[in-house]
C-alpha cells in the first residue's frame, strides 16, 4: 500500500466529498477488477485490502470527514453569532518519544489542537539514553518532528537529562496549557522504582493538563520496513561517540593501572584512603568514555580492590564485613560519579554545538549586514551555505518581470545546471518550498526555499546538498530557515537601498529639471516678450514712425530672435550631450582650422572685439570632433563677447604641454568673480546673478561636457593683469605619419 | 552684373519657410515656384527649367538625397539644400549627391540671396574663370594653364598636390567641395578615407595665400563637410 497522500492535502482542501461504500461491496469491486488490474487486485486483497484493514479505513475517513463538517458548522455558527474568544495563548504541546506509535500521537496532537484551534507544539527532548539510540529509530524521531512540522506544529529539540523537567521548563516558556504523551509502557512496579516521565511531569508541572494518549497493540507495520530504507543515514552534529570496545578497553586498562599504583601505596596509606585512588580512575574513564565504560570500571575498581588488598588478599572472601559497606558506598559513590561526569560531557558537546551554530548565524549575519549590492549577498549566502550544510547553493532572484533567473556572479555554474528555474519561479509565485525531500516535485536534486522577507519574497533559494539526510535534522533544517530569512532580510535592505537611492536620484533630477524649466522659461519669453512687442508696435504704429525708428526696431528683432536661436541651440546640444546619445566623430584635425571656422561663425557677435590668434607652427595634428571642438571654442568666444566690453582684445593661442595640448582664449575685460572659477562650468550657473545679460549658464557646462568626452579638462582663472583666461586640454596622441612626400611625386 | 531674370524651384514642406523665401525672391527679380513634397518638386524641375533649386532635405513622401540623385540624371541645375544644425552627415550625402551648397535653418535672407547669387553666377560663367584660365582673389594671382600662382609680384612655390587641390577648388568656384569629392579629385579613389592629407594640405595653401591663415578670407572650412573657396566680394 503505497498510494498515501500527506495530511496536509486532506487539511488544506477547499472541499472534500466523501465516497463511502461498504467493505464488502469495495472488496466485490476489487474482485471484479473496478479498482485494480485483475493481477494486482489478487495481491492487494490478499495484502492490504483485508475487510478488517477497509473497515478501520472507512471509519478513519468518516470520523476525519465528520470532523471536517463539524468544524465548518462551527465556523458557520461563529460566523453567525457571537465570535467565541479564545486564547491566543493557549498553547498544545506533544511529547515526541521514540517508539513506533510517535506518528500516531503526533497525528492525535494535531487533531486535537485544531479542535481546540489552538497553535501546538512538537517537542523532543534528547537524553543521553536518547543519545545511544540507533541511527535508525533516531531518524524514526526526526521524521516524527517533520511530520509534525508539516502539520502544523513548531518544533523544537531539546537536549537535556530528566525529560521530564526540560518539558516542564519549556511548556512554561512557551505558554503551553495542555501537554499530550503517549500512555507509559512500564508495568506499574517499574513505574514505583522510576517514575515516568507523566509522573515527574505531574509533579513538575502541576498547572498543565495532561493528555495520555492510548497506544495501538500492533505497531504499524510500515514503519519498520521505512527504517529498513534509511538506515544507513548518518546524523550530523551527533555527540562524539568513541567507540565503545575502545572505551571498555581502556576502563580494564585504567583499573588494572590504578591496582598496580595502589599495590606499591598499600604499604604506606591505609586500605580506606587506597580505595580513593578507584574513585580517580572511574572519574578520567567516565568523563573520557561515557557512561558505559565508566560503570564498567566502577566495577572492576570494587573487585580489584576485593580481591588484592582486603584480606585475605587474592581472594573475594572477605573477613571483615566492615567492608562490605565499603564495597557498596565505594559502588555507589563511583557509578554516580560516572553519571555525573558522563552527562557533563554530553552537556559540554551539546554547548560546543549550538555554540557553533549560533556561531555560523553570527557569522553570516556580519558579512550580510556589510553586503552592499544583490551580487554581494549572493556570494556570501553561497559561501557560507557550503561551510554549514555541505551543499552547493544558487541564489535566484526575479528579474523586472518577476522572472526567476539565475545571477551571473557568485553561482557556481555547475550547481546551476541542477538547478531548474521551472520549479524555481513555482516556488517564488507560491511561496513554498519545493523539490527534494517536499512534497512538490520531491525527485529533483535540489531543494528550493522562498526567501520570504516582511514585504515581499525577495528570491529562490536553491541548494543541492551533498548528503541530503543531514539537512532534513530539525536543528539543521531551522538553521537552514534562519540563513534563508536572513539572506531575505539582507535583500530586502539592499533593495531598499535602491529605492531610497533612486528616490534621490529622481529628487536631484527633479531639482535639475525645475531648475532647468525656471532658467528656459525666463530665457524663452524674454526674447519672445520682445519680439511680440516689437512686431506689434510694427504692425500697428508703422505708419507714424520715422525710418530711423523703424530701423532699430528691426535690428532688436532680429537681434531677440538669434539670441532665441542660440539659446535653443545651446538646450539641444546640452540634451543630446546627457543622452549620450553624441558619438564623437574623431579624426585627426589642425587646430587652426576648426579656431578658423569658430571664428568665422561668431563673426556677428564679435565685431566690436579685436580678435588676435597665436598658433605656433610645428602643433602637431589633433584628434578631435570637428563639430563638438568648433562648439567649445564658439561657446567660449561667445561668453567673451558677451562678458567683456566693446574694444576689448581676444587672444586664441594654443602649445603643446607634454602629451597635452592647452588651447586658451583670454582677454582683457573684468574677469570672472571671485569663487567662481569652476562653478561657472555647472549647469545653470552664472558668473553675474541675475544678471541682464541672456543665457541660461549652459555654454560652460556644455563646454565641459564635450572636453570631458575628449578625456582632456577645461579650467578657467583670472589673468595677473587683466581680463580672464579660459583654457582646455586635448590629448595629444600618436598623430598619423605626416603623408609620404613620394605620393606628392606621383603627379 | 546685371543678372538677368531666374527661375528658381523651391522644394519645401514647410509653408512659413516657402513664404519668406518666396517674398525676399520675388523681391529680388526671381520667378519662384513652389512645391510641397518632392515629387511635386521633380516634376517643376523638369518642366520649368529653373537656374536653380532650393532643396529642404526633410520632405513627407521622398528624401531629398533621392531627389537631387534624379535631378542629376539629366540637369546640372544649382542645388542648395536646406539642413537643420544638427545633421553634418546628412549635408555631407547630399552634397556628395550632387548639391552644390548648403545653408543651415534658421538662416537670414541676405545669406540665401548671397548663396544663390553665387550659384547663378557660377552657372553663367561656368568654371569661375574670365574664359582665359585666369583667376584672381584678394592679392593671388592663379594662371591654371601655365601653372603660375603669384602673390602681389611674388610667385608662389605650390607642390603639384596643392596646385591641383587649388585647382579642383577653383574649378568649383562657390561651391562647397566635400572632404570625399576634394580627395576622389586630388589624390583619386584609393584616397577617400585619408582626410587628414586634405586638411594638412588645406592648412598649406592658406599658410602660403592667405594674409591670416587662423582667419581665412577666401579657402573656407565648412567644419566636418569640405571647403570652399569663396568668390572675392565686388
Amino acid at each position: 500500500m503505497r498510494e498515501t497522500l500527506p495530511d496536509k492535502v486532506f487539511d488544506q482542501a477547499d472541499d472534500v466529498t466523501l465516497v463511502d461504500l461498504p467493505a464488502d461491496e469495495l472488496l466485490r469491486r476489487l474482485r471484479e477488477g473496478k479498482v485494480y488490474l485483475p493481477s494486482l487486485a489478487e495481491q492487494a486483497s490478499k495484502n492490504f485490502f483485508r475487510k478488517g484493514n477497509l473497515i478501520a479505513l472507512r471509519e478513519l475517513a468518516l470520523r476525519r470527514t465528520a470532523d471536517r463538517v463539524d468544524a465548518q458548522m462551527r465556523e458557520y455558527r461563529m460566523d453567525q453569532s457571537i465570535p467565541q474568544i479564545w486564547q491566543a495563548n493557549d498553547r498544545l504541546m506533544v511529547c515526541i518519544e521514540p517508539g513506533p506509535e510517535a506518528e500516531q500521537i503526533v497525528r492525535a496532537a494535531a487533531r486535537l489542537a485544531s479542535s481546540l484551534r489552538t497553535d501546538w507544539l512538537a517537542v523532543y527532548v534528547e537524553t543521553p539514553a536518547l543519545q545511544k539510540l540507533a541511527n535508525a529509530r533516531r531518524d524514526a524521531i526526526f521524521r516524527t518532528l517533520r511530520l509534525a512540522q508539516e502539520l502544523g506544529a513548531e518544533t523544537a529539540t531539546l537536549s537535556g537529562i530528566s525529560i521530564g523537567q526540560m518539558l516542564a521548563a519549556y511548556a512554561r516558556s512557551r505558554n503551553v496549557s495542555r501537554l499530550v504523551m503517549g500512555r507509559p509502557r512500564r508495568s506499574l512496579v517499574a513505574r514505583l522504582i522510576k517514575p515516568t516521565v507523566a509522573d515527574e511531569l505531574a509533579s513538575h508541572a502541576k498547572d498543565i493538563d495532561l493528555y495520555v494518549v492510548g497506544r495501538d497493540i500492533q505497531p504499524a507495520s510500515n514503519e519498520s520496513m521505512r527504517d529498513k530504507g534509511k538506515a544507513a543515514v548518518s546524523l550530523a552534529f551527533q555527540p562524539k561517540k568513541v567507540s565503545s570496545r575502545h572505551g571498555y578497553i581502556w576502563a580494564a586498562a585504567i583499573s588494572s593501572l590504578t591496582t598496580l599504583i595502589a599495590s606499591f601505596l598499600v604499604y604506606r596509606f591505609d586500605l580506606s584512603n587506597v580505595a580513593m585512588l578507584y574513585l580517580l580512575g572511574v572519574i578520567v574513564v567516565s568523563a573520557r568514555f561515557g557512561r558505559g565504560p565508566g560503570a564498567l570500571t566502577s566495577l572492576l575498581s570494587v573487585f580489584a580492590f576485593d580481591f588484592f588488598f582486603v584480606p585475605p588478599k587474592l581472594s573475594f572472601a572477605v573477613s571483615d564485613t566492615q567492608y562490605l559497606l565499603t564495597f557498596i558506598v565505594m559502588l555507589t559513590v563511583s557509578l554516580v560519579i560516572s553519571n555525573l561526569t558522563s552527562n557533563l560531557r554530553y552537556q559540554a558537546q551539546g554547548a560546543t554545538y549550538r555554540e557553533n551554530r549560533i556561531r555560523a548565524l553570527y557569522d553570516l549575519g556580519k558579512e550580510l549586514a556589510a553586503a552592499l549590492t544583490s551580487s554581494h549577498i549572493i556570494e556570501i549566502s553561497i559561501s557560507h551555505l557550503s561551510g554549514v550544510f555541505q551543499s552547493r547553493g544558487v541564489v535566484l532572484l526575479p528579474d523586472s518581470h518577476e522572472r526567476i533567473r539565475a545571477m551571473g556572479s557568485g553561482n557556481n555554474d555547475t550547481t546551476q545546471e541542477s538547478v531548474n528555474l521551472g520549479i524555481a519561479q513555482w516556488v517564488y509565485e507560491h511561496d513554498e518550498e519545493a523539490g527534494f525531500g517536499t512534497h512538490t516535485l520531491p525527485s529533483s536534486k535540489a531543494i528550493y526555499l522562498p526567501l520570504m522577507a516582511p514585504m515581499r519574497t525577495r528570491g529562490v533559494l536553491a541548494i543541492v546538498p551533498e548528503d541530503p539526510a543531514t539537512i532534513f535534522l530539525p536543528e539543521q533544517r531551522r538553521l537552514l530557515d534562519t540563513f534563508v530569512s536572513q539572506i531575505a532580510l539582507a535583500l530586502e535592505r539592499v533593495h531598499y537601498v535602491e529605492v531610497a537611492q533612486d528616490a534621490l536620484i529622481t529628487m536631484e533630477s527633479e531639482r535639475l529639471r525645475n531648475a532647468l524649466l525656471s532658467a528656459i522659461s525666463h530665457d524663452l519669453r524674454t526674447p519672445l516678450t520682445a519680439i511680440i512687442g516689437i512686431v506689434s508696435s510694427l504692425k500697428e504704429q508703422e505708419q507714424d514712425m520715422s525710418r530711423d525708428k523703424r530701423q532699430e526696431l528691426i535690428d532688436a528683432l532680429y537681434g531677440q530672435a538669434f539670441r532665441m536661436n542660440s539659446l535653443v541651440t545651446n538646450l539641444l546640444d546640452m540634451a543630446r550631450l546627457q543622452t549620450g546619445k553624441v558619438q564623437l566623430n574623431k579624426q585627426w584635425q589642425i587646430l587652426e582650422e576648426v579656431v578658423g571656422s569658430a571664428i568665422r561663425t561668431m563673426r556677428h557677435a564679435l565685431e566690436q572685439h579685436r580678435i588676435q590668434v597665436h598658433l605656433p607652427h610645428d602643433l602637431p595634428l589633433l584628434q578631435f570632433d570637428a563639430v563638438l571642438i568648433e562648439r567649445v571654442l564658439c561657446n567660449l568666444l561667445e561668453n567673451a563677447g558677451k562678458y567683456t566690453p566693446a574694444g576689448s582684445h581676444l587672444v586664441v593661442s594654443a602649445e603643446k604641454r607634454d602629451d597635452e595640448v592647452w588651447i586658451s582664449l583670454a582677454d582683457d575685460g573684468p574677469g570672472l568673480p571671485a569663487g567662481m572659477e569652476t562653478r561657472i562650468f555647472d549647469k545653470f550657473t552664472r558668473g553675474e546673478k541675475e544678471s541682464a545679460k541672456p543665457g541660461v549658464g549652459l555654454g560652460l557646462s556644455i563646454c565641459r561636457a564635450i572636453v570631458e568626452a575628449h578625456d582632456g579638462k577645461i579650467w578657467a582663472h583670472n589673468l595677473p593683469t587683466q581680463g580672464a583666461i579660459f583654457t582646455f586640454s586635448l590629448p595629444a596622441g600618436n598623430p598619423p605619419a605626416p603623408q609620404d612626400p613620394e605620393a606628392d611625386l606621383l603627379h | 552684373m546685371p543678372e538677368p531674370i531666374a527661375n528658381i524651384v523651391l522644394i519645401e514642406d514647410e509653408q512659413q519657410i516657402r513664404r519668406f523665401v518666396r517674398i525676399a525672391l520675388e523681391r529680388e527679380g526671381f520667378h519662384v515656384y513652389e512645391s510641397e513634397t518632392g515629387e511635386r518638386g521633380l516634376i517643376e524641375t523638369g518642366t520649368r527649367k529653373p537656374d536653380a533649386v532650393i532643396l529642404d532635405l526633410g520632405l513627407p513622401d521622398i528624401d531629398g538625397i533621392e531627389v537631387i540623385k534624379q535631378i542629376r540624371t539629366w540637369s546640372t541645375v544649382p542645388i542648395i539644400i536646406l539642413s537643420s544644425r544638427s545633421d553634418e552627415h546628412e549635408k555631407v550625402k547630399g552634397l556628395d549627391a550632387g548639391a552644390d551648397d548648403y545653408l543651415t535653418k534658421p538662416f537670414g535672407v541676405p545669406e540665401l540671396l548671397a548663396r544663390i547669387r553665387a550659384q547663378l553666377r557660377r552657372r553663367f560663367f561656368a568654371g569661375g574663370s574670365s574664359g582665359d584660365g585666369i583667376y584672381r582673389f584678394g592679392d593671388v594671382v592663379v594662371d591654371l594653364p601655365k601653372r603660375l600662382v603669384l602673390r602681389g609680384t611674388k610667385q608662389i612655390h605650390l607642390t603639384p598636390i596643392e596646385f591641383k587641390l587649388l585647382a579642383a577648388l577653383i574649378r568649383n568656384l562657390d561651391r562647397v567641395m566635400t572632404q570625399r569629392q576634394l580627395l576622389n579629385e586630388v589624390w583619386g579613389p584609393a584616397y577617400v578615407e585619408n582626410s587628414h592629407y586634405l586638411r594638412i594640405y588645406m592648412g598649406h595653401l592658406r599658410q602660403k595665400l592667405e594674409d591670416d591663415p587662423a582667419q581665412p578670407k577666401y579657402l573656407q572650412t565648412e567644419t566636418a563637410v569640405g571647403y570652399r573657396l569663396l568668390s572675392p566680394l565686388k
